[in-house]
């Protein structure tokens, strides 16, 4: 609470100096400021898709230009209100960035920030081509904003609109970040596999993310427009597109207020250069980008997280508080009839390409027994896996669970109808901390989206998704460590962390694959425990399992797999006297 | 632990001591001692996980170790790279093949000679027609893609294109994974001969029974750690190596 | 449009496209090599045909300098590493590859004039100035960070195509430049004059293809290129080392690109930042072949190259336009055809 306190204040003192500012400084550094704020604005969204969702965009001067152009066009050429032309400006960029979201993020990473080039290119071009928006000269006559009676002419005046913009959204941006959907954007960043398993519609969220930043680009090119009251294509070249992703990188990707001082250390740094660089050279000419592009290979060589971190020590650190007092739980779904058939999978085969990964096997789960699926390397049993939960489909074959056909399902509505899952290559967000990483499990077991979460209306949710996690990581026996970033736990205790974000989703039917490499034996004692705890309740667990001396103490039912069939299934002591299984296990040669 | 009595005469290729691997911060091998001998065969046998890939990534400068790694008679230093081990003779047969799979099977060979080549050699059509001698079956697929082999034909070109380096230490790392038995069996017999050459010969294995068979001298490794270690023929007969394996002793 | 346009523009568009093939090879050798996607390689072609301009004009090309402070900057890093590694026998070497041959060269450039030289030397003598800053700045921006992710090296290659832009306005001014024709002649098939350069460029490109083929299927160093593009470790077990590789691929890049500038600028005028829009066309048919495929990146390329050029006689104004937006549809039809595959 203190902390909370702390940053509060801080921020109260962030506003003051900013409503002193124009007043105290001289008019230039007001201009300055103001350019600033809209370049912070800009900044803000490749913040949130770069640093936090792992995507990127050479194109956002586009976006900003299509933002200002849209105002300057309606607003001169139809008097419609500059109140108006945000709205339409926004929808603009939206419709635009929506269609180049679908088409380029399906394909890997790569493609969009390679579209987006082309698109700031071709974007650029038609805005100095096309005669009714005044080609290479641009368009002026520009209206300024007008609040009831105050028209706001001057810098000092604007001033407090950008930076009141600028403000909303950092905050915006912070509360959604920390929320279920925030989550959910930053968990983009540990490749979609996970996200998918966990119930995030990612295509979804990547849309999402792409979007909102070019409508954040988009706001600010509204600002710039009323402000300049003039527009021509310069300021939405792809080179300025680049600069602001310089921006969001030197001043630190992955902080909201790393976007403000990149911002604001490239515009002054720009500024500098300008006025000393050609008196230096003897020569005019923009030769800044010499030093800001050397500086940008210097901070992803040495300091890829920007500048923000090393000042963002001497503020107090935020910290999400999981246990509320009389929180009301989530509710859970009802668990089936213990012994009941929860997952039935009949001749699944998965080929790639010449090789035959799994060859007609078919088995079943019951609600409450543990199901051990052993065998060599490269026996089949990962590749089950991903085919059961949907993360890697199967060739042929059917898998049914709880009554009904999955097979072909996507992972997210496998994930959906209560079947969760860890991976053998654990798959957590090293930065955030435990419990966030735990809280993804609960992603569909709440509902609010991106607006609630801005204006944290969404609070109420958040509290019972959080205590959820908490329960769980209690459950799992991590509590020491529930605020600890999740790369620091030992590779062991990822696993268990993996294990209570399965478990937040309120699963019926648990996949574990390799929980108890990498534990101790102490550890794997209290992992068979909780799993047996888990049996109690009536769940079903499927493992894939090395370490024998715990799957024969734990599993009801063990299913050998050998060269992707199945080669024996029974009780544990019947697998451990069955000769076929003592030859696949330690080999013969005929 | 039976452990073998020191012989003089016999060079020592490989020597490790107190080896440990860390993945993070976890520690996923502890304090390993094995000793590899000019023309001999020595196994590192043990179950799923137990850390042989570890081992073997470990010791051609994948993976940053602690401890002391003797090769040819030289301290490893720091600095130690797979490029520069590849340069000494040290030569790694990968569990996953790693082959070029779109190139012709005498091109996967050529540039298993790549280093070589680059120090000056240029003796790798020789080396080349040694291989095809060792791998008859290479020859009749020398200009077939490397992408179109069976399983057992592509653990031939990847051990085939490692001797094109004119390895002294060859790391064999589970060739029997995935094949059929009888091809097991052509594979091992090759690896045999192979010790005929003078090679040595560090071979993971999951496959015990076969590993053992040709092996001189095995180590079991469990859990990151050495358990049992002695000459193959006692290993082949210990019941320790089975309950190992299966999970028998029945600690949980 | 009657034919004997049709055909000209027809031609003007093969032989840009032949360009933008060169370019879009050079462009999918070293993103399946490095990873990188190489936005400087435009620079490339600027510098080439700059820097003979400037040695046609008997003026010292600015790239020496270049050349000197990069492999002063390469000999001190490398430099230092040999001292803590106590590798001293390998310091003597260092120095002459990365400041003594530089050396060897600007002083060359500085007793000779330039201009009087005749012209395959002038062009020798560009190559040698420009293509050594391919593999140098392989070295110092993208080697520290060769482990990075894709999205990492591709900010890195922006970062390095703004610097390089700065660099040649720095050096060349902000004036465009244009050397004469390699060859005045040129033929007439019916009622199209086909120039003489224009031929020289097309056969050029084929020839420049044609060794690259050689290279890649006959050498060794060709083939072990293509053996890292195809697998890393495998390469890597086999000793070759990802930063051999990266170099050998930026060799190529660069020397692609200074040649294919080298070409052009009898034809067009080049200014300090023309190679980026060239670039960028080798790259949109690049991104045809998905960055993968060779000859789909060359057909891609000389599609381009069309397009452009058909596109500037109907709708001048938005020849631009008109070429960056056909990535729009290529993507799209990327997108519903391949199968999205997690990037681990």
């Amino acid at each position: 609470m203190k902390r909370s306190l702390q940053s509060t204040l801080l921020l109260l003192l962030f506003i003051v100096v900013l409503l002193l500012a124009p007043v105290l400084l001289p008019e230039f550094y007001v201009t300055l400021l103001n350019y600033i704020g809209l370049y912070a604005i800009v900044a803000l969204g490749l913040v949130m898709l770069t640093g936090v969702g792992g995507l990127t965009s050479f194109g956002q001067a586009a976006f900003v230009g299509l933002g200002a152009y849209t105002s300057a066009y309606l607003t001169t050429v139809h008097g419609v209100s500059p109140w108006l032309t945000l709205p339409a400006g926004l929808l603009v960029t939206g419709v635009v960035a929506l269609s180049l979201g679908l088409v380029t993020l399906r394909l890997s990473g790569h493609f969009l920030p390679l579209g987006t080039i082309a698109w700031g290119m071709s974007l650029y071009y038609l805005f100095g081509n096309l005669d009714a928006l005044g080609g290479h000269t641009g368009m002026s006559g520009i209206p300024p904003l007008q609040f009831v009676e105050l028209e706001l002419k001057s810098g000092r005046e604007f001033f407090y609109l950008i930076w009141a913009v600028l403000l909303v959204l950092v905050l915006g941006t912070r509360n959604l970040l920390d929320s279920r959907e925030g989550r959910a954007i930053r968990a983009l960043k540990g490749g979609s596999v996970m996200a998918e398993a966990m119930g995030v519609n990612t295509p979804r969220s990547k849309i999402v993310v792409f979007t909102l930043a070019a409508l954040y680009a988009s706001t600010s090119g509204w600002l710039y427009a009323h402000l300049q009251r003039f527009v021509n294509p310069t300021p939405f070249s792809l080179t300025q597109g680049i600069e602001y992703l310089f921006m969001a990188v030197v001043g630190g990707v992955s902080h909201v207020w790393g976007a403000i001082l990149g911002a604001g250390l490239i515009t002054v740094l720009k500024q500098w250069l300008q006025d000393w660089l050609p008196r230096l050279l003897g020569q005019s000419g923009n030769f800044e980008i010499i030093v800001f592009g050397l500086l940008m290979i210097v901070v992803l060589h040495r300091a890829r997280d920007g500048v923000w971190p090393m000042i963002q020590r001497f503020f107090p650190q935020r910290l999400i508080c999981a246990r509320v007092d009389g929180v009301r739980p989530l509710t859970r779904r009802p668990l089936p009839e213990a012994g009941s058939v929860l997952l039935e999978v009949k001749d699944a085969s998965k080929r790639f390409g010449g090789l035959l990964a799994n060859d007609r096997v078919s088995f079943g789960v019951r609600a409450g027994e543990v199901m051990a699926l052993i065998g060599p390397n490269g026996a089949g049993k990962s590749t089950m896996f991903n085919g059961i939960s949907g993360v890697d489909p199967l060739t042929s074959g059917s898998v049914s669970f709880r009554g009904e056909p999955i097979e072909g399902l996507p992972a997210r509505e496998i994930a959906r109808r209560g079947m969760s899952r860890t991976f053998q290559h654990v798959r957590l967000l090293p930065s955030m901390s435990v419990i966030e990483n735990v809280a993804i499990g609960a992603h569909l077991r709440g509902r609010r989206g991106f607006v609630a979460a801005a204006c944290r209306a969404d609070r109420a949710e958040e509290s019972r998704l959080l205590h959820e996690a908490a329960v769980q990581i209690e459950r799992c026996g991590l509590p020491e460590q529930m605020y600890e970033a999740a790369g620091s736990l030992p590779l062991g205790k990822q696993r268990i962390v993996e294990i209570a974000r399965a478990l937040a989703a309120d699963p019926c039917l648990l996949l574990l694959d390799e929980p108890a490499a990498g534990l101790r034996y102490l550890e794997k004692q209290a992992l068979a425990d909780l799993l047996r705890r888990l049996r109690a309740e009536g769940m079903g667990i499927l493992l894939v399992e090395h370490d024998m001396d715990f799957v024969m103490g734990l599993a009801d039912r063990v299913l050998v797999m050998e060269f992707g069939q199945k080669l024996a299934a029974g009780r544990p002591e019947e697998i451990q006297r069955n000769p076929a299984v003592i030859e696949a296990y330690l080999g013969g040669v005929e | 632990m039976s452990t073998l009595p020191e012989q003089p005469e016999r060079t020592v290729v490989l020597e490790v001591r107190g080896l440990s691997v860390n993945y993070g911060k976890v520690e996923a091998l502890h304090g390993l001692a094995l000793k590899v001998h000019r023309g001999e065969i020595v196994t590192v046998i043990g179950p799923n996980g137990a850390g042989k890939t570890t081992l073997l990534s470990a010791l051609i400068g994948l993976l940053p170790v602690r401890g002391e790694i003797v090769y040819l008679g030289e301290r490893q230093g720091a600095g130690r790279s797979v490029e520069q081990l590849v340069r000494q003779g040290m030569t790694l047969v990968p569990e996953k093949r790693e082959l070029f799979a779109e190139m012709s099977v005498e091109d996967n060979l050529l540039l298993g000679a790549f280093d070589r080549y680059r120090a000056g050699h240029r003796d790798h059509l020789e080396t080349m027609d040694q291989v095809f001698d060792t791998f008859p079956r290479l020859m009749e697929r020398r200009n077939q893609m490397a992408a179109t082999l069976s399983g057992g034909e592509r653990q031939m070109l990847a051990m085939g294109r490692a001797l094109m380096a004119k390895p002294r230490l060859l790391l064999l790392d589970e060739p029997s994974l995935g094949l059929a038995p009888l091809v097991i069996k052509e594979i091992f017999r090759t690896v045999a001969q192979l010790k005929r050459l003078g090679v040595a010969i560090l071979l993971v294995e999951q496959n015990a029974r076969a590993a053992l068979q040709v092996a001189d001298y095995g180590y079991v490794l469990e859990t990151g750690e050495l358990s049992l270690e002695g000459p193959s023929s006692e290993l082949s007969m210990d019941r320790r190596v089975i309950e190992s394996y299966l999970g028998l002793g029945g600690r949980l | 449009m009657d034919l004997q346009i049709a055909l000209l523009l027809g031609q003007d568009g093969v032989t840009n496209g032949a360009i933008y093939a060169l370019l879009a090879l050079a462009l999918v050798l070293v993103f399946a090599v490095t990873r990188v996607i190489f936005i400087p390689q435009g620079e490339f072609v600027a510098f080439g045909a700059l820097t003979l301009a400037s040695l046609q004009a008997g003026r010292l090309p600015g790239t020496v300098w270049l050349l000197l402070a990069m492999g002063t900057l390469i000999a001190l890093i490398e430099g230092a590493a040999a001292l803590r590694k106590r590798h001293f026998r390998r310091i003597p070497l260092i120095l002459l590859l990365n400041c003594g041959a530089p050396l060897l060269l600007a002083g060359a450039l500085v007793a000779v004039s330039s201009a009087s030289l005749p012209l395959l030397v002038q062009v020798f003598l560009a190559l040698l100035l420009v293509v050594p800053l391919g593999p140098m700045i392989y070295r110092l921006a993208y080697q520290p960070v060769a482990e990075a992710s894709v999205l990492v090296l591709l900010i890195v290659s922006v970062a390095v195509h703004v610097t390089l832009i700065g660099i040649g306005l720095l050096f060349f001014g902000a004036e465009g430049s244009r050397t004469p024709s390699f060859t005045e002649v040129s033929f007439e098939v019916g009622d199209v004059l086909l120039q003489g350069q224009t031929l020289l460029v097309l056969v050029a490109s084929v020839l420049l293809i044609i060794a690259l083929y050689f290279f890649f299927e006959r050498t060794i160093y060709g083939k072990a290129l293509r053996a890292t593009a195809m697998n890393r470790t495998g390469a890597r077990l086999m000793g070759i080392s990802g930063s051999l590789a990266g170099m050998l691929s930026f060799t190529l890049a660069a020397s692609i690109g200074a040649f294919s500038g080298i070409l052009i600028s009898p034809i067009t005028t080049i200014y300090y930042d023309s190679g980026f829009l060239i670039g960028l066309k080798g790259f949109v048919g690049a991104i045809i072949g998905g960055l993968a495929s060779y000859p789909v990146a060359a057909a891609g390329a000389i599609l381009v190259g069309l397009l452009e050029s058909y596109s500037s006689f109907w709708a001048s104004a938005f020849k631009e336009v008109i070429v960056f937006t056909l990535i729009i549809p290529v993507l799209l039809w990327r997108s519903l055809t391949t199968r999205h595959v997690e990037e681990e």
